[in-house]
This record gives structure tokens, sequence and C-alpha cells, in this order.
């Protein structure tokens, strides 16, 4: 029995947060946001050199061959740095769904160059699993899609872009098909690229190997697992620069810290948090060692660390008075992150929903 | 990470679970079972090293080599087959594991064995009326008088003070010393002359705890654990063990299936519970709860067994730990609607008014054993480095 990280795990943990401190400091960050740029080139080379982009990729593709925990690992120092980087699409969804419903052809076409990170892929997928809003909905017939999907993650300017459709198909198309329209969402996130797909015809190549139903459960409580990962590591830098914060900031001749009414207020957030780690560790886990469990950790961890990081979210804010609402501080840049995790691939209410479909206790 | 037992620990949970077959006659049932069978039990359990399991042989436990997986093995085997475990109490959770770390040699032999059997009961004697979360400034004094120490004062939150045959207690020994500097920690009988035992009733209806006072009990010198003046540091050594008492993850997976059960079962107007969908999400929301305490508790054991300090996820447990098993009696009672009101021996009483009577009694346990106020203080200045509150000139 051991329920810890390994010396591998940890080392890469921190060489990621090497990387980023140096690649990814808050100006890039800022520089981003302000600028629009669909996709941070500079920080995905850098993820590129440490393997990020193959990273659950099998080694005979040219990839890493790691699992879900080592992705959730990675996931966590991402949202800790805020990275604006492709990951979720490009790294996660769209290699897990081409190992996992692709023919070999289809895998030997992609699997090598999304693990090299020279072609970037992006996934449309959210209505399987937050439901349609705004008459969104995609069809197929005849190897062409028709229709539209919103949250697509890092679609910008992505070379394929795995596509789910309305009937529980799965799709490949390409970045530059005919008939496919991308527009930009504009999210309170803006470290993250999400897009609008319009489909008019648009010719598309299916995913059709293996059991396609449980492939889309295996995306989807990875993305749940990834996002809930993202919000811990916001969710704990936020914590620390406010204890930071609170051990610098004088008045009434004290360090706020120093003020059970402040140092509660972080004491709080420490013992909401700290249990989501163990959370996260074995929903990510059983990803891959306790399918039976998979499910059902991974609507947990998403759900209570959505909960769980707009609180600390906000506390962490007010402990910073009127500085943590500032642009120049970019606290904000945190609180936005999990403003969007929170939201995307449904919120706690439908994914508590979710869970309790899953365990009988209530009608789908 | 891999949280497979290994096979060398699959075998020994065999070995609980066969033990368990073939001595469920002498399970001694939970209600109604006499001292005799409860004592029997107990012999055997230590025996077959399913309790008092790492205490010394000559000690009279069973001298296992600690090892926290046999022991959550146990524990787990114990609950599954819904047997009874070994006898707990402050005497054996608290007293025992002090004396070997501080006490004299005949201390442990005199008091260790006949403690694990189920012979002596102990209370504990740390709260006063004004001292409770400040504890190290206690009142009670004990003053010498040739080779004994006469101790006069009040202790309060004392439970089991009416049962006990003996009570481990805080004393002031040196009154001209700074407070931490002046506490010794005694132990007496409490049969002892002097000694009047009030009971406490609470909120529950029960009295759960009681009051007791000292007027010139005379205590020998030797029954002091560790050096004059030393009880503060020997206290903490106690309560160490009482903080992990505190927060056991498995009584709230135990609540959570309950009131799963619960809401499977019951109907309003025809309609199950379950189906309610507000219920459904605030069962959820307890769920993930839970989970995510289940596996804070893994890592626990696994920094244990590494031999590493757990930090933060450690500090946490007994703040969220009893927490979270208030807010699962608080859900129970809501899901149960008017009936949730229900008390005591009520037509249509569910579960004996268990949820209303631990909706009550657990908000004690978020007081005592250092408040949730104190638990906060512990975790940011522990925990995340924070600064102490400025001392004023009187604390």
């Amino acid at each position: 029995m051991d329920f810890a990280l390994s010396q591998d795990q940890k080392l890469m943990q921190a060489s990621l947060a090497g990387t980023l401190d140096r690649a990814c400091p808050l100006e890039r960050v800022r520089a981003f946001a302000e600028t629009r740029e669909p996709v941070a080139r500079d920080v995905w080379g850098a993820l590129t050199e440490l393997g990020v982009p193959g990273l659950l990729i099998a080694e005979e593709h040219g990839g890493l061959g790691l699992g879900l925990l080592d992705a959730a690992l990675i996931a966590e120092t991402l949202g800790a740095h805020v990275a604006p980087t492709p990951f979720l699409g490009s790294a996660i969804l769209a290699p897990l769904a081409i190992a996992g419903a692709g023919s070999p052809a289809q895998q030997q076409a992609w699997l090598p160059r999304l693990a090299s990170g020279d072609s970037l892929a992006g996934a449309a997928i959210a209505e399987t699993i937050s439901g349609a809003r705004d008459g969104a909905g995609v069809g197929a017939r005849g190897g062409r899609l028709n229709g539209k999907a919103l949250f697509a993650l890092d679609a910008a300017e992505a070379d394929i872009v795995l596509v789910a459709d309305s009937a529980g198909g799965l799709w490949l198309v390409a970045g530059d098909a005919p008939g496919l329209t991308r527009v930009l969402l504009t999210t309170i996130d803006v470290t993250r690229s999400v897009s609008e797909l319009r489909f008019e015809a648009t010719p598309a190549e299916a995913l059709s190997s293996g059991d396609i139903a449980a492939t889309l459960r295996r995306l989807r409580d990875a993305a749940w697992t990834m996002t809930a990962a993202d919000m811990l590591g916001a969710a704990g830098v936020m914590i620390d620069k406010a204890v930071a914060y609170a051990k610098e900031r004088r008045q009434f001749g004290r360090l706020i810290g120093s003020f059970q009414a402040v140092k509660h207020l972080c004491a709080e957030m420490a013992a909401e948090l700290e249990p989501c780690r163990a959370l996260i560790w074995y929903a990510a886990y059983a990803q891959d060692a306790v399918p039976a469990e998979a499910s059902l950790t991974a609507a947990h961890a998403k759900a209570h660390l959505s909960e769980v990081s707009r609180f600390v979210a906000r506390t962490a804010t007010e402990v910073h008075g009127g500085m943590g609402i500032t642009d120049l501080l970019g606290l904000h840049y945190w609180f936005k992150r999990v403003g969007l995790d929170r939201q995307l691939f449904g919120g706690p209410e439908r994914v508590r929903h979710l869970a309790a479909v899953m365990q009988g206790l209530a009608a789908a | 990470m891999d949280l497979a037992y290994g096979p060398e620990y699959q075998a020994f949970a065999a070995e609980v679970e066969a033990f368990l077959e073939t001595h469920r006659d002498r399970w001694p049932s939970t209600v109604g079972a006499t001292r005799e069978q409860v004592l029997a039990w107990q012999k055997t359990l230590i025996r077959h090293g399913y309790a008092a399991r790492t205490i010394p042989r000559q000690y009279g436990g069973f001298g296992a080599e600690p090892d926290i997986l046999k022991s959550r093995i146990i524990a787990e085997g114990f609950t599954r087959a819904g047997a009874p475990g070994g006898l707990a109490g402050q005497g054996i959770s608290m007293l025992v594991p002090t004396l070997l770390e501080v006490g004299t040699e005949e201390q442990k032999q005199r008091w260790i064995a006949p403690t694990l059997a189920g012979e002596i009961i102990w209370c504990q004697g740390y709260s006063e009326p004004g001292a409770g979360s400040d504890l190290a400034s206690l009142r009670t004094q004990a003053i010498e008088d040739g080779d004994d120490f006469l101790v006069n004062g009040q202790k309060i939150w004392t439970s089991t003070a009416k049962q006990a045959d003996m009570i481990f207690c805080l004393v002031r020994t040196e009154p001209q010393a700074p407070k931490h500097a002046g506490i010794s920690y005694l132990i007496f009988s409490m049969k002892t002359p002097g000694i009047e035992v009030r009971p406490l009733k609470t909120m529950t209806g029960a009295a759960e705890f009681n009051e007791v006072f000292f007027t010139d009990v005379r205590v020998p010198k030797i029954q002091i654990v560790g050096a004059r003046g030393e009880g503060w540091r020997v206290a903490n050594t106690t309560l160490k063990h009482e903080r992990g008492m505190l927060g056991d993850p498995n009584a709230a997976e135990t609540r959570l299936a309950a009131i799963m059960a619960m809401m499977n079962e019951e109907t309003v107007s025809g309609e199950r519970l379950i189906d309610n969908p507000v219920l459904r999400d605030r069962l959820m929301r307890l769920q993930a709860r839970v989970m995510a305490m289940k596996f804070n508790g893994l890592r626990l054991i696994t920094s244990q067994l590494a031999g590493e300090q757990p930090g933060l996820a450690g500090l946490i447990v007994k703040l969220q730990g009893c927490e979270l098993n208030h807010q699962l009696a608080a859900f129970a009672i809501d899901v149960l609607g008017e009936l949730g009101a229900l008390y005591e021996d009520s037509p249509h009483l569910r579960n004996h008014g268990a949820w209303q009577q631990r909706y009550m009694f657990d908000l004690g346990l978020i007081i005592g054993g250092g408040t949730a106020q104190i638990q906060k203080n512990i975790i940011s200045e522990r925990g995340l480095g924070m600064p102490r509150e400025p001392k004023t000139v009187d604390a």
C-alpha cells in the first residue's frame, strides 16, 4: 500500500514548475491575455521539450506512455502557473480518443505528430457531457458534419480537431477542412483558448474502433480529472499568495497575518483544499488502475474542486484587501482560471447529478 | 502509487476474517453483554493480537511490531464483519501510550496490563471551568504534604468519571513558575476520600460528562508521571493521541451509507427521498467530502509508513473530520423532515433518535479536544507559518 507520489513524479512536477517559472512568468501570461494571441507557441515549445504533448501517448508512437496521474500532476502545475498553453485538447483528449477509438492507421497518422508537439489538436466534446445550449449539436451523415459545437478547447490553430457528434460518434476534422469555421469565444479566463466550431458539410473521418461509449466515458472522466487538477494548482497558489501577503502587510502596527480574523480565513482555505489533493490523486490513479471507481471519483473531484476553489479564490482575494482586485497584482488570472474550470464540462450541480446517475440514484 | 496490499497483508486479512468467523459465538452483543463477556472478549483479542497489538508483552500487550497496515486491516475486518472491537476509552487510548513514553518502569508494570484488560477504567482530569482552550492556566493545586500531595480544585468535562476507578489529572504544583512550567501529571484512585463527582447533563438529555471536585485529596508523591513541573509536556503526549481519535473517516463513511440507505427506503407522499433532486444534490456534496477525507487518510497512512511528517494533511483532520460528521447528522435530520425532529422514545422515531443525538453530541466534539478555532490557529501557525497573536500582559 503506497498512496504517495513516486520520486519520478515529484521530479517531473518540479522540473515542469521550473520550466514554467522561466518560460511563463506572470508578465508572459499578461502579454498573452492582453494581445489575445491564439496560441502561445513559446510556452508550448517549452512543454514540448519536456515531452508534455506526448505524455499519454504510447512509446511506440513517440510519446512518454505515462498515465492520468502523471497528467493530473502536470495539469496541477499548469493551473498553478495559469499557463496560457494548449493542453487538455491537444495532450489529453485527442490522444486518448485516437488511442481508444482510432484505427491503427489513424493512430499511426496522428499520434506521433501529436507526441512531438509538431501538430496541435483541439477537442469539441463539451455537449456530450454538459448538454447542448444555444442550438449546439453536430449531425453526421455520409462522412460530413453539420451543426455547431461550443467550448471547443485548443481548437483555434489546431491541425486536427476531435469532435463528438450528437449521436455519440467521434470524428476527426482537419483544421483547414472546408466548411469548418472557428470562432474564438471570449471567456473570463483569458489564459486558455475556447472556440465555437461551425460545420457545414465538413468532411470528417470517423473514430470507430472498439467501444465508443467507453471511450467517451474515458474522455469525460479525464476532462473532469484534469480540470479538477488545474483548479487544485490554481487554488493552491492563491492560498500561498494570500499567506505570503498576510505575512508582510502591516496594519494597526501588526502583520495582518497575526489577526485571527485573517489567519483563520487562511486556515479554512488550507483545510478545505488539502484533502482535495488526495481526492485528485485517487481519481487520477483510478482512471488507469481502478476502472470501477474511475467515473465516480472523477465526478466528485470535478464538482468538489469547483466548490472549494471558488471559496479559495474569493477568500484569497479578500485576504489581499483592495490589492486583491487590482489588475496590477494579477491575482485575478488565477481567480478567472478556476472560474472557467468550474463551468467547463458541467458545473458542479450538473456533475453531481451525473454522479448520482452513475450510482443508480437518479435517472439520466 | 499502488493501493494493493501485497501477499503478506492479504494473508493477514484472511487470518483476521477466519479468527472472527471461528470466534463468532464469543462476540459480546452490543446491548446487554455482561462485564465478564466483555472482559473475556478483550482477553481473547489481546491474545490473538487484535487489541493492544503493539504494546510490549511484559506489560500485557501482544507485543507486535507497529504495522499501520495490519492495524488498518484489523479495523476494516472487524467493521466488515460487524464484530465488536477491543476496548477503547481514555485509559487505553491516552494513558497507556503516555506511560509507555514517560512512565517509570514500576508505573508501567503496575498500570498498563490491568488497563488493557479492562479491569481498570480511567478518566481524564484536564479541563477546568476557568481553563478550557487555555488549558495551561489550570488552577487545581497540589501542595506537598510529607510523602503526599494534597489536591484541591475542580475539573469539568470528565467523561466516564462515574465509572472510573482511576484518574490521570493535571494539577499545579509550582504556583510561582510560569504557567506551562508549574504543572504536574498525577494518577490516583477515584475512591480516594475528598473526591465528589457530579453528573453534567448536556443538551442531548444525557450526562455524558461530569464535574469532579477535589477537597484535600491525598495522593502519594510516587504517583506522579514524569517530573514535577513537566506535566504540560506529559499531557501533550496524551493530547497527541486524543487528536488522532477524534476524526475517524470510517465513521463518516458508515454514516453516509446509512443516510443513503434511508433515502432509498423512506418515502414522503409516495415519493422516495432519493428522488428529491435537492436532497440528492446535498447527498452528493457530502459524498465528495467523505471521499476526500478517506483518501486523505490513505495519504496519512503512507506518510506514517515512510516515517514522514504528514504536515497540513494531518493538521486539518480534527477540524474537517468533526465538521463533516456533524454535517452528516444535520443532513440526515433534514432528509427526515418533520420526523427528523422526533426524539427519545417517540412514536415514528427513526434510528432510535440517533441523528438528533449525534447532531447535538458532535457539536461538542467540534468544541472538545481543541476547539475549531484553536485548530485554525494550529493550521495557520504550524501548517502555514503565520505569526502568532501577540501575547497580552496577563495571558
